[in-house]
């Protein structure tokens, strides 16, 4: 057994077990962490096919933004989880009938098809094995997806907005600073000259 | 590439597969906890980028990362606007269980 085949097999067991810790936690939290442990060892794995940009990315994406995202909000709601649980096995039948079927067709398509000899010979981009990853996929990134790289650009403007707006609540009876109106106020409107009888008051 | 060390896509692919399928199967046996429905539509996202850099590799084409790089951005998009919908949804309602999400019907 190789070194590069011995860790493939190390991340991916690490990787199966702690997507099975995450749909069966009980705690969401632990949930979460497990998650974050799967992405971890994908990226292990994606640097093992030679992605070592994306590897990078994946981890500082996921694991810093992404699982963290996660990690705030299910600590933020105050949701009792264990009644969430109730009736967890209930689907659980079906849904082994559908996730066995649907794994023995994946693991029949991924074992049994044959690559014709050709199709290597037309990749879109062959990879330069003298090019660093990062250099190689930079200079197609910036190149030829141009377009895809801003739209994927403008994706994530959308989401931030999207986000943004979904969540900011305005309270209402809340004072709070109007420049332009502070500003454009008038000695007429803001003073006004009394007469005051002598001895009487307002 | 791959072939060099002594791995194929068949081995990649079959990682992928059971990832995929553990994330199908997590829908349905946490389907009252929206949170974990969409840890488990990550997961689904991650076997789909291990696929394609995996054929990536196999075939010597760049082109798979840059489109891996993409789905990367969609989940990322996907995993915010879906977060913040819960957060709304919680402040409404009280709760985050599936079932309760009814007020579309009018």
């Amino acid at each position: 057994m190789t070194l590069p085949l011995f860790f493939f097999f190390v991340f991916s067991a690490i990787t199966v077990a702690s997507a099975l810790m995450v749909i069966a936690a009980r705690n969401p939290v632990h949930s979460v962490l497990f998650l974050i442990l799967a992405f971890v060892n994908a990226a292990g794995l994606f640097m093992l096919a030679g992605a070592e940009f994306l590897a990078l990315i994946l981890i500082v994406v996921y694991v810093g933004a992404v699982a963290v995202l996660f990690l705030f909000v299910t600590m933020m709601l105050d949701v009792d989880f264990a009644s969430l649980r109730q009736g967890m096995l209930q689907y659980a039948p079906i849904g082994v009938v559908v996730g066995v079927i649907l794994l023995l067709e994946l693991l029949m398509v991924a074992g049994s098809f044959v690559l014709a000899p050709e199709v290597t010979a037309t990749a879109m981009v062959p990879i330069d094995p003298s090019m660093s990853n990062i250099k190689a996929l930079g200079e197609l990134l910036y190149t030829r997806y141009i377009f895809l790289f801003q739209g994927a650009g403008a994706v994530l403007l959308v989401a931030m907005i999207g986000a943004i707006v979904l969540t900011l609540r305005h309270k209402s009876g809340v004072k709070r600073q109007d420049v332009f109106h502070q500003t454009s106020r008038t000695r007429a409107e803001a003073t006004e000259l009394v007469k005051v009888k002598s001895g009487e008051g307002l | 590439m791959l072939a060099a060390a002594g791995l194929g896509l068949g081995h990649y692919l079959t990682v992928a597969a059971i990832l995929f399928t553990l994330g199908v199967f997590g829908i349905f046996l946490n389907r009252k906890n929206i949170i974990i429905i969409l840890m488990s539509v990550e997961l689904i996202l991650l076997s789909v980028n291990l696929n394609l850099v995996a054929f990536s590799a196999e075939l010597g084409d760049l082109a798979g990362q840059v489109f891996a790089l993409i789905i990367l951005t969609v989940a990322a998009a996907e995993a915010a606007i879906g977060l913040a919908i819960l957060v709304i949804f919680y402040r409404n309602r009280g709760s985050i269980a599936v079932e309760d999400v009814n007020q579309l019907k009018g």
